[in-house]
């Protein structure tokens, strides 16, 4: 299951991100999974709610954003729809992955007082 | 206050940060692909099933290379399983220079575990190999999203898996640079399995589908994967002289 290690991960990014900031109390955090970015939503939802109390994000959600696969054609651009064999249907050139293959740390919400 | 989302809310302060969460593997891979082009070596991920046949395959490999048949082509493996070293001494009796990652617990290898392993006694006969074979723990999921610096990916498919597979564990095929079929000696025994259907399968996941069909008991399409292996181990070779100030396996970062 290597979404425990990639939630560590996240949570190595999220160190990061907020030590330039006073609060920890980290609210939300979005990520951006895409269809074929070799992750399942809901065992990285399990990870990330096994281990971000040890990580010392008690409070944090997280919120996924779902990606669609998008392809297009690598030669003249046009859209190659997934599902069928992964060539133009216009000029027969290679498809390209253009979207969904991402696993994104988007955006973390930090709770702040006295600003 | 929280100016991003345009929420407006006090006591919320939204960072953007829009960062890839295997950036640090990614950085690790890049250093170690550096190494291996600064060094000539064609690093491949081999990745399969549990008794797909990866070991299997580059054992047959190391036979149809060796002399006086072949022409030698210099090979280094290091092999990536949970627990023992049973791979890695299947390939040092093949006559590869050969380690293992013991991973415990983890169902894939990342790239920090592939720098470690540079680190130890394998270190001087991969910086010496023509072709270092990554062979990644047996799984069709977890090893696909993991970049450990190799030139290409190698997917390891046996007919015994069935015609389905690609379509099942697309993100691991969609990455496949070659897939190799194994074990098309038993095709007679799997009236279900066409390796045409395997095919067509693989183009609906693979942009560029390429398969090479084998039989590494048999030695039925190793030659054609050696001829693979030797062209892309020729493109990877360092051109003369070699460069002095080649970047080295460092331990940071």
């Amino acid at each position: 299951m290597h979404e425990v290690s990639l939630v560590h991960a996240l949570f190595d990014q999220l160190d990061r991100a907020i030590l330039p900031h006073p609060s920890r109390a980290v609210r939300r955090v979005t990520v951006r999974i895409g269809e074929l970015a070799g992750v399942e939503p809901e065992l990285f939802r399990t990870a990330f709610e096994g281990c971000r109390a040890e990580r010392g994000f008690e409070a944090a959600e997280l919120f996924v954003v779902a990606e669609a696969a998008r392809w297009g054609c690598r030669a003249c651009g046009a859209g190659v729809p997934g599902g069928g064999p992964l060539r133009c249907p216009r000029c027969d050139g290679e498809a390209k992955l253009e979207a969904g293959g991402d696993l994104m740390f988007d955006r973390v919400e930090l709770e702040v007082v006295d600003v | 206050m929280c100016d991003v989302c345009g929420c407006g809310d006090p006591a919320k302060l939204a960072i953007d940060v829009h960062a890839s969460l295997l950036t640090d593997n990614d950085r690790e891979a890049r250093h170690l692909r550096e190494h291996f082009a600064a060094k000539g070596v064609l690093a491949l991920n081999v990745m399969g099933s549990p008794g797909s046949g990866k070991t299997a395959v580059i054992e047959a490999v190391a036979r149809a290379v060796a002399p006086p048949a072949g022409r030698g082509l210099r090979l280094a493996a290091v092999s990536g399983d949970l627990a023992t070293s049973l791979d890695a001494e299947r390939l040092a009796r093949a006559g590869v220079a050969s380690g293992t990652i013991t991973t415990g617990t983890a169902c894939h290898l990342d790239a920090a575990m592939v720098h470690h392993a540079l680190h130890g006694p394998l270190a001087s006969a991969v910086d010496a190999c023509e072709v270092f074979f990554i062979e990644n723990v047996g799984n069709l999921v977890c090893p696909a999203i993991y970049d450990l610096g190799q030139s290409a990916n190698v997917v390891v498919l046996s007919v015994t898996e069935g015609v389905d597979k690609p379509l099942k564990y697309p993100v691991m095929f969609r990455k496949a640079d070659l897939v190799l079929l194994t074990k098309t000696d038993l095709l007679p025994y799997l009236p279900g399995v066409s390796v045409a259907a395997i095919r067509e399968n693989l183009a609906r996941v693979m942009p560029s589908a390429r398969a090479i069909e084998l039989s590494a008991t048999h030695g039925a399409g190793i030659p054609e994967l050696v001829a693979w292996l030797e062209a892309r181990a020729a493109r990877a070779e360092v051109p003369a002289p070699p460069a002095a100030t080649s970047p080295e396996i460092s331990s940071e970062g």
